[in-house]
């Protein structure tokens, strides 16, 4: 038989149905829920009569305009509480398990999904969210969904999907000092632009990728629908099944054997053909900063902002010109310097607890810049738990930096957690479209460590430059 | 879902590539709980200065946008997040059609599953439209489904391409769920076998 990959293999297992000319019907293991793309859906289902069909493969959470302050006060804005309010009726009635405002596992929908064990390779997971492709750094094929087909699959546990490419990014060679795994797929993402993997889905293949941690797996993943791709997927190794041992939904004893046997087949067969290949090298990325109002928009923090006019595409001109106005950015300036506002460090790329020590590895002993605000929000309560116990929380108060409860915060400011028109942010977040983190704000996204240089010296900075002194 | 056949309308150029949907509507129009009211906030930061006037040069705020169904939009339209928002904002402003080079996949699938039709046209012929736009801003384009083609005032056509199934449920106003439905016998022994 001919060698198969990761994702044709994840795929031709989940085929409930495939009609001629039609699009397959694809079975969901997991589906994952917020607050704000799915009230529509369940309106659906009441006018229709149906039920949810598989509420034991169904799981809510709230993240998206929970408050990060005190969240045992009642929530501020009317239209979030309702919306909040919202989804705890629609679980009640449905039978959905909910992981609500009070629940001490709640987070970040794929912040939690792996940390409760619920996200498995070789499933097919969705959520009416376009960063569940997070969760395909467990070799799941995992993809973000609109609210009609949160619908479907609540009523049918199915999709229909039309199969897409498959294209292997390859990074090889070893990551140097200071770069992190937010570096490398802004470096990718630069590479193709916020179109190039559009119709396909990416597999992380190379020693660069084998070498990383399962949440910096996460961070590559999380940002593989930056470049337009469906999902992005890991072959589990090691690393993946060690990540998921003993977590509350992995499975245990004989299942866990019968699992892990399962999970060991399923990497990308030696040979399998891959309709497009990208390679990168590990050893040649730099710290990476975005400078415009797309993720694609990104270069070496050491670099000075493209220049419009070396472009030779009209359209591509007119939208770098569009961007340097929006961010009020110079052709030729570099970067390095940059006043900046604020600091966010947060999100599902960058807010797990590994990202949260990377910062404060580099905040300890030291002080935010004077007049920069310093947001630092967990990705879940569990992370919030863990930070705590290990201090972290303690060391980015004595820097000076705003200490918060979990939820997506700023990343994308539908809690009050925003950017004030004008301001600039150097954010973990994976978006920095115009207005994104707060109408009229300027968005530079970079990695924890980036980040956290940028607090200490309230401007851009080549993190680099602090380590070594360090 | 609502079905389309054919449709003559003005066009509205938009032409920036990589508009993502936090422009065609800002999250934080996303508290709503049902689907009405969206097209309020359809490009809200483009349309309307900080003190909420409207902007007077962009494109939805001028006489022409009044009653036009399709819009002409640069490169890449609707990448970003997945909210059906985007398509709903669109079809409440008026929209039936969005004409591009290229569509990102979440936001061609929301907008097939809502009548909302994804047009994809070659750059040769998107260049064409929008000389025609620009010279011609009352220039009526008439789509017809069935045939896949879009018609240019002076007759001439060009075809676009959409998948065999999705060109059946729009025209038929078919909606997926109805289809997925039909198979909850494949689907029961499914989860049978893989219980
Ligand atoms: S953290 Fe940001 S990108 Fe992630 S789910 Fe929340 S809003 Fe979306």
């Amino acid at each position: 038989m001919k060698p198969q990959t990761l994702f044709e293999k994840v795929w031709n297992e989940h085929i409930v149905a495939q009609e001629p000319e039609s699009p397959a019907v694809l079975y969901i293991d997991l589906h994952l829920i917020h607050e704000v793309t799915s009230p529509q859906a369940f309106s659906g289902l009441r006018r229709r009569r149906l039920k949810v069909r598989r509420p034991d493969k169904t799981v809510a959470t709230v993240d998206h305009s929970v408050p990060t302050r005190d969240v045992s006060l009642p929530i501020r804005d009317p239209l979030a509480a309702k919306q909040i309010a919202q989804l705890e009726e629609n679980a009640r009635e449905f039978g959905v398990r909910l992981y609500g405002m009070n629940s001490p596992r709640r987070g970040i929908v794929h912040v939690i999904g792996p940390e409760l064990g619920l996200t498995q390779p070789g499933m097919t997971i969705v959520c009416g969210d376009s960063h569940t492709s997070t969760h395909g750094a467990f070799g799941a094929l995992a993809f973000g969904i609109g609210t009609s087909e949160v619908e479907h699959v609540l009523a049918t546990q199915c999709l229909l999907q039309r199969k897409p490419k498959t294209c292997e990014v390859r990074v090889d060679g070893k990551l140097s000092p200071g770069v992190t795994a937010k570096d490398v797929i802004l470096a990718l993402l630069a590479n193709i632009g916020i179109g190039g993997g559009t119709g396909h889905v990416f597999e992380y293949t190379g020693s660069a990728i084998r070498a990383l941690t399962m949440e910096q797996r996460m961070t590559i993943c999380n940002m593989s629908i930056e470049g337009g791709a469906r999902a992005g997927m890991i072959a589990p190794d090691d690393a993946t099944f060690e990540f998921i041992a003993g977590k509350e939904f992995a499975p245990k004893d004989e299942a866990w054997d019968a699992a892990l046997h399962r999970w060991k087949n399923l990497p990308s067969g030696e040979g399998a053909y891959y309709d497009k290949t990208i390679m990168l090298n590990a050893s040649e990325i730099a710290p990476m900063i975005t400078y415009g109002t797309n993720p694609g928009m990104g270069i070496p923090v050491t670099s000075n902002v493209p220049d419009p006019d070396r472009f030779t595409d009209a359209s591509q001109k007119l939208a770098l010109r569009k961007a340097l106005e929006y961010m009020d950015l110079r052709p030729g300036q570099p970067l390095i310097g940059h006043p900046i506002d604020v600091v966010f460090i947060g999100s599902c790329t960058n807010s797990r607890i590994s990202d949260l020590r990377l910062a404060a590895s580099l905040l300890k002993d030291r002080k935010v810049a004077p007049n920069i605000r310093v947001l630092i929000v967990p990705g879940s309560q569990d992370v919030k738990i863990q930070s705590e116990a290990e201090g972290l929380d303690k060391i980015f108060k004595a820097a000076g930096a705003e200490w918060r409860e979990a939820g997506c915060s700023m990343c994308i400011a539908m809690n009050g957690d925003e950017l004030q028109p004008g301001q600039y942010a150097v954010s973990t977040s994976n978006r920095n479209f115009e207005g994104r983190q707060g109408k009229g704000g300027r968005t530079f996204l970079a990695s924890p460590l980036t980040a956290a240089a940028a607090a200490i010296t309230g401007t851009i900075t080549d993190v680099r430059t602090l380590i070594s002194t360090n | 879902m609502a079905s389309f056949t054919t449709l003559t309308s003005r066009v509205l150029p938009l032409l920036v590539n990589d508009i993502d949907t936090d422009q065609i509507i800002p999250a934080r129009f996303l508290k709503a709980i049902d689907k009405l009211g969206l097209s309020e906030g359809l490009f809200y930061d483009w349309r309307y200065n900080a003190d909420g006037s409207p902007k007077r040069d962009f494109i939805l705020n001028k006489p022409e946008a009044k009653g036009a169904q399709i819009l002409l939009a640069g490169d890449n339209f609707g990448c970003g997040s997945s909210r059906e928002h985007a398509p709903w904002a669109l079809m409440g402003f008026g929209f039936r059609a969005v004409i591009s080079t290229s569509f990102a996949d979440i936001f061609c699938n929301n907008a097939l599953k809502n009548g909302l039709l994804p047009i994809i046209v070659s750059a040769q012929g998107h260049n064409e439209l929008r000389e025609l736009v620009e010279n011609t801003p009352s220039a009526q384009l008439t789509i017809d489904l069935a045939a896949q083609t879009v018609k240019l005032p002076d007759g001439t056509s060009f075809q676009f391409p959409i998948d065999g199934f999705s060109k059946a449920c729009l025209l038929n106003g078919v909606d997926e769920l109805g289809y997925i439905l039909r198979f909850e016998d494949n689907i029961t022994a499914y989860e049978t076998l893989h219980r």
